[in-house]
């Protein structure tokens, strides 16, 4: 009975093959005027067996999506619009979406780490100081499958902590006996421990050092191809999913400025922000590296500058890019940028290598 | 400027949490809780003022009229020996309330030297004050001060305040200490000692500000504590109970058993004075807390604000 | 072991200073401890009295100071700290052993109440913060400020003698005697209802904040909301993730209470006339009793030292991170 209003009938997904669909979403802290919107107006889609990167400054609203798309949100944090629609494996087209934003309770419960998993940003306070590694990593296995003995899920366990490389005897350590790099692992394995369709995964590397990093990623990722599971990993560090990521989303000041597959977006990036952050990062690098490329700060999300909130920081802006608000238009395939220097040039291009065509609204223009 | 003030004077939470540019300098005073704190404690610090000058009678003069209960002419009743009960407690207020604030403030000057100086200086230093610290707050105070105060015989009001504050400064210090460690690590004060700025300069532009809100909520509370000791000390015949504050109120209304005969009018508005003030001075605190522990802010406010369905994540 | 190695010499070390303070402060008597004695009982104390003083204070006027140390020192191994003046000629450890027994048992069973409930509640109305729950924070506050002897005056009005549902003073019938058998322990049960409410219902509301206030702390933490993401049960995320964090440093804050606690405990004996501590303390204070004034801060002493102990052993049980080397 409960499952005919969180199901949508009517929403199939817009790609075939799409797991997590999430349009329109936003995200304030606060309400009334001195509301900061955390996340603007988002639409991404996560296809099966895709790592969908997103990129962005600190503060861009990475994390705020995570925990709204995953219904983690905790006040004073609420989501003001949207929709959030998951669509379980195996089923094919029929099957409807699960309307994750409407989900009741129990339901909710259940949806969360059977079919979507996190690994959050904070490695160091994510694992609950009195409770011993065994503990966190079999508990989830107790909520969500009431079945399995006790032995069953110890060996689950174990399992895990081999797949994450953990010797197995620190099943009984406390978090506090672990090194960074372990608690991180641990996190990863305790997502996997239901194999997840969904994985989304915030700066899981971001606190540790080169050399722990790139060890984990490259276990993430072969992980990831083992389990056949979708990803979505959050960095600020967009050399990095140049490495790992299918596609890329790079996000400014709550919104997604563009997004491409991940070589487009690294080799021709469009929106002047995206290329500011690829100079950045000339590869895989440590965590605090500033951005060179990029003068000036990130913007006060409580006082956005109007028009398009990069144009202070941005060398190319004109005098429109302080009035107009910018919004995605398609640039290729699947290619979309906010820019409106680019999107003008776009324009002037078609218009002039096909004059005989009128241009009037561009395809894929997403609303705003 | 004109943006400044008008974020300033909205929301405090979200002005503390989101870390304006300047903040107000006490952005507590704009809590509901606190306001309506101050006033309760207002009320009573005007009563400690005034109450001695606006008696309907003398508190100490008998009459015929004894164990009146409440009444147009006696608005709290009469004691066993015909005393005004509203005046003894108007007059009692100002004992009370001098010695709470007199020892609070001594007590509290303790608990910011001994805080700040373990916590700044650290090491050895630290060791030591912690140390005295942590004795101070194991040893039950109340006979320790019986103790001292019967030694020291009837001393006076100052010395009581004196003896109350030399007992009870421990747990501000501690509070100050951790604060006070906490602080030293962060950059611009390391930076402000390699630099060789003065002991004093560091401690009285980069410290203190930083405890403002620390040594707020423990004199707060010193104040509550002194005055429920002071009562308490007076309860049990301590020092000059002919000098009328509520404890001595309450010694002769048990004195004189007033328990047994129901005269509840003798023994409950001292009481009540008491809980009142403990309230209002609590409710500043429980104010104050809330805007410097972004934490603890989970007002119905809120909740309401975030309607239910799909606004918050994790409705239970 | 090192961390209950390091509380055990500090309770060791607060225990010597508690007895040097006792040993110290009545020699900062102006005159002299004895004189100063005389002076206030204007001279009608008689030989066995001025003895019991000497005891008390530990003075022999032929000795040094240090070896006077020595000699306190050495009575109090041998229990022996002098006689009462208010129950001359009895030995002052004598009264205490007769009081004592009372106060731990009451005060006891008023904290293992209290915590539980106190514990609970706080658990529940952080669970739930944000809620109506929360109309119970200014309730708790004005009962956290009332004094808990002036709870003991309202409670005996309103139960004792207007209800006369239970007795207004006492520990145990009159027409009892003390021993261990069903009527006298009911009558004793019978006869602490009151002062145990009188302490409870103030106390209770102290450690329902405290716990409420860590309780909302903890659950902000990274954490819980791992557990809500995990799809835990919600008694799990409460009691396992929440609570058994929460309790953590109120366990580790329980001493700081006990002082408040035990102060709290001696005048609402006096109140109920209740055969303790209290009610001894208040005929100390009375007769200006100084050995049985200084007996008293060297028991209540190191029973707060002892239950500290005590807490610090069930905070070493719960958090692992006091289990480091
Ligand atoms: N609890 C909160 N209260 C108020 N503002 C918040 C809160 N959490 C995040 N924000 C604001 O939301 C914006 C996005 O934050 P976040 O999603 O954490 O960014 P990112 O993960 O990209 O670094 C930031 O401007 C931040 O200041
Ligand atoms: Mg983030």
């Amino acid at each position: 009975m409960s499952t005919d209003w969180t199901a949508r009938p009517s929403a199939t997904p817009a790609d075939a093959d799409a797991v997590l669909e999430i349009r329109g979403l936003r995200v304030d802290y606060g309400a009334g005027a001195h509301a900061i919107h955390a996340v603007n107006g988002v639409d991404l889609t996560l296809h099966r067996g895709e790592v969908l990167g997103v990129a962005g400054e600190s503060g861009s609203g990475k994390s705020t999506l995570a925990y709204a798309a995953s219904r983690l949100l905790r006040p004073p944090g609420r989501t003001v619009a949207g929709e959030v629609t998951y669509y379980p494996a195996g089923a094919g087209r029929q099957e409807p979406g699960i309307d994750v934003l409407a989900l009741p309770p129990e339901r909710l419960r259940k949806f969360r780490w059977t079919e979507l998993s996190v690994v959050f940003q904070a490695a160091m306070s994510s694992l609950n100081p009195v409770l011993n590694v065994a503990t966190q990593l079999t508990d989830a296995l107790e909520a969500h499958r009431p079945g399995m003995t006790r032995r069953q899920c110890l060996a689950r366990a174990r399992e895990l902590l081999e797949l994450v490389n953990i010797d197995v005897a620190r099943l009984s350590a406390y978090p506090h006996q672990l090194s960074g790099g372990q608690r991180q692992r641990i996190m990863i394995a305790m997502a996997l421990v239901l194999e997840p369709e969904v994985i989304i995964m915030d700066e899981p590397t971001t606190s540790l050092d080169v050399v722990v990093q790139r060890e984990i990623l490259a276990r993430v990722m072969e992980l990831r191809a083992r389990l056949d599971c979708s990803v979505i990993f959050i960095t600020h560090d967009l050399s990095l999913l140049a490495e790992i990521a299918d596609t890329i989303a790079v996000m400014y000041a709550g919104k997604v400025v563009e997004i491409a597959p991940a070589e487009v977006l690294c080799q021709t990036p469009s929106h002047p922000y995206s290329a500011g952050l690829l100079s950045s990062f000339p590869s895989l690098h440590g965590p605090h590296r500033t951005l060179v490329g990029i003068p000036g700060l990130p913007p006060d999300p409580r006082a956005l500058p109007a028009g398009c909130p990069f144009h202070p920081r941005c060398g190319e802006a004109v005098a429109a890019c302080s009035r107009d608000v910018p919004a995605l238009f398609a640039l290729g395939q699947r290619h979309q940028a906010a820019c409106l220097v680019r999107e003008a040039a776009a324009h002037a291009e078609l218009n002039a290598t096909d004059s005989r065509q009128a241009s009037p609204s561009l395809p894929g223009r997403a609303e705003r | 400027m004109a943006a400044e003030v008008t974020v300033t004077s909205s929301d405090v939470g979200l002005v503390s949490q989101g870390g304006a540019r300047r903040r107000p300098r006490a952005p507590w005073l704009r809590s509901p809780k606190v306001v309506a704190g101050l006033g309760v404690a207002g009320f009573f610090i005007l009563m400690g003022v005034f109450g001695p000058l606006i008696v309907p009678a003398d508190p100490s003069a008998t009459s015929a009229a004894v164990l009146q209960p409440p009444s147009l002419e006696h608005l709290l009743g009469t004691t066993a020996t015909g005393e005004d009960v509203l005046s003894q407690v108007l007059a009692g207020a100002r004992l009370s309330l001098v010695v709470g604030f007199t020892a609070a403030v001594v007590g509290e000057a303790i608990a910011i030297l001994v805080g700040i100086t373990a916590g700044y200086l650290g090491g050895l230093a630290d060791e030591v004050l912690s140390l005295v610290t942590n004795v101070f707050l194991v040893i039950p105070v109340l006979p320790l001060q019986i103790l001292i105060v019967t030694y020291l015989g009837d001393g006076g009001w100052l010395l009581l305040a004196l003896v109350i504050a030399l007992t009870t400064w421990s747990h501000g210090a501690r509070r100050l200490r951790a604060q006070t460690l906490s602080i030293r690590q962060r950059d611009y004060v390391q930076a402000a000692r390699a630099a060789g700025e003065p002991t004093w300069r560091t401690v009285g532009f980069e410290i203190l500000p930083n405890v403002s809100a620390i040594v707020i909520t423990s004199f707060v509370f010193h104040v509550t504590s002194a005055i429920v000791v002071q009562t308490g000390l007076a309860f049990l015949g301590l020092g000059n109970v002919s000098d009328w504050s509520w404890g001595s109120v309450l010694y002769w209304s048990d004195n004189s058993n007033a328990f047994l005969l129901g005269a509840w009018w003798w023994f409950v508005p001292p009481g009540l004075c008491l809980a009142f003030l403990g309230s209002g001075l609590a409710l500043i605190n429980l104010g104050i807390d809330e805007v410097i522990n972004p934490r603890l802010r989970t007002g119905l406010k809120a909740a309401r604000l975030f309607g239910r369905a799909r606004a918050v994540g994790n409705e239970h | 072991m090192h961390f209950l190695l390091r509380r055990a010499i500090f309770y060791l070390i607060a225990a010597w200073a508690a007895i040097t303070t006792n040993f110290i402060l009545p020699r900062l008597m102006p005159g002299g401890p004895v004189e100063a004695v005389m002076a206030r009982h204007e001279g009608q104390l008689s030989d066995q009295a001025v003895n019991a003083l000497h005891i008390a204070f530990g003075l022999d006027p032929n000795a040094s100071m240090w070896s006077e140390y020595v000699e306190y020192w050495r009575n109090l191994f041998t229990g022996n700290l002098g006689l009462s003046f208010t129950y001359f000629p009895t030995p002052v450890s004598t009264v205490i052993a007769h009081a004592l027994p009372w106060t731990l048992v009451l005060l006891g069973v008023v904290t293992l109440v209290e915590w539980i409930l106190g514990t609970f509640a706080g658990i529940v109305v952080g669970w739930r913060r944000g809620t109506w729950v929360d109309a119970v924070l200014p309730l708790g506050a004005f009962l956290r400020g009332i004094p808990h002897f002036w709870m003991g005056l309202v409670i005996v009005t309103v139960f004792a003698v207007t209800l006369d549902w239970f007795p207004v003073s006492g520990g145990y019938s009159s027409d009892l005697l003390p021993n261990v058998s069903v009527p006298f322990v009911g009558s004793v049960l019978y006869h602490a209802v009151l002062p145990a409410l009188a302490m409870v219902v103030g106390s209770l509301a102290t450690h329902m904040l405290s716990m409420r206030n860590m309780m909302v702390t903890t659950l902000s933490e990274d954490y819980v909301l791992v557990a809500e993401a995990k799809g835990l049960h919600r008694r799990r995320v409460m009691l396992s993730y929440g609570a058994r964090n929460a309790i953590l440093p109120n366990v580790a804050g329980f001493a700081l209470q006990l002082g408040f606690v035990v102060s709290g405990a001696l005048l609402v004996e006096k109140v109920f006339s209740y055969p303790g501590i209290g009610y001894v303390l208040f005929q100390a204070v009375h007769n200006q009793d100084y050995p049985l004034l200084q007996g008293i801060l060297l028991i209540t002493t190191f029973t707060v030292l002892i239950a500290s102990f005590l807490a610090d052993l069930a905070f070493f049980a719960l958090d692992p991170r006091t289990r480091e080397a």
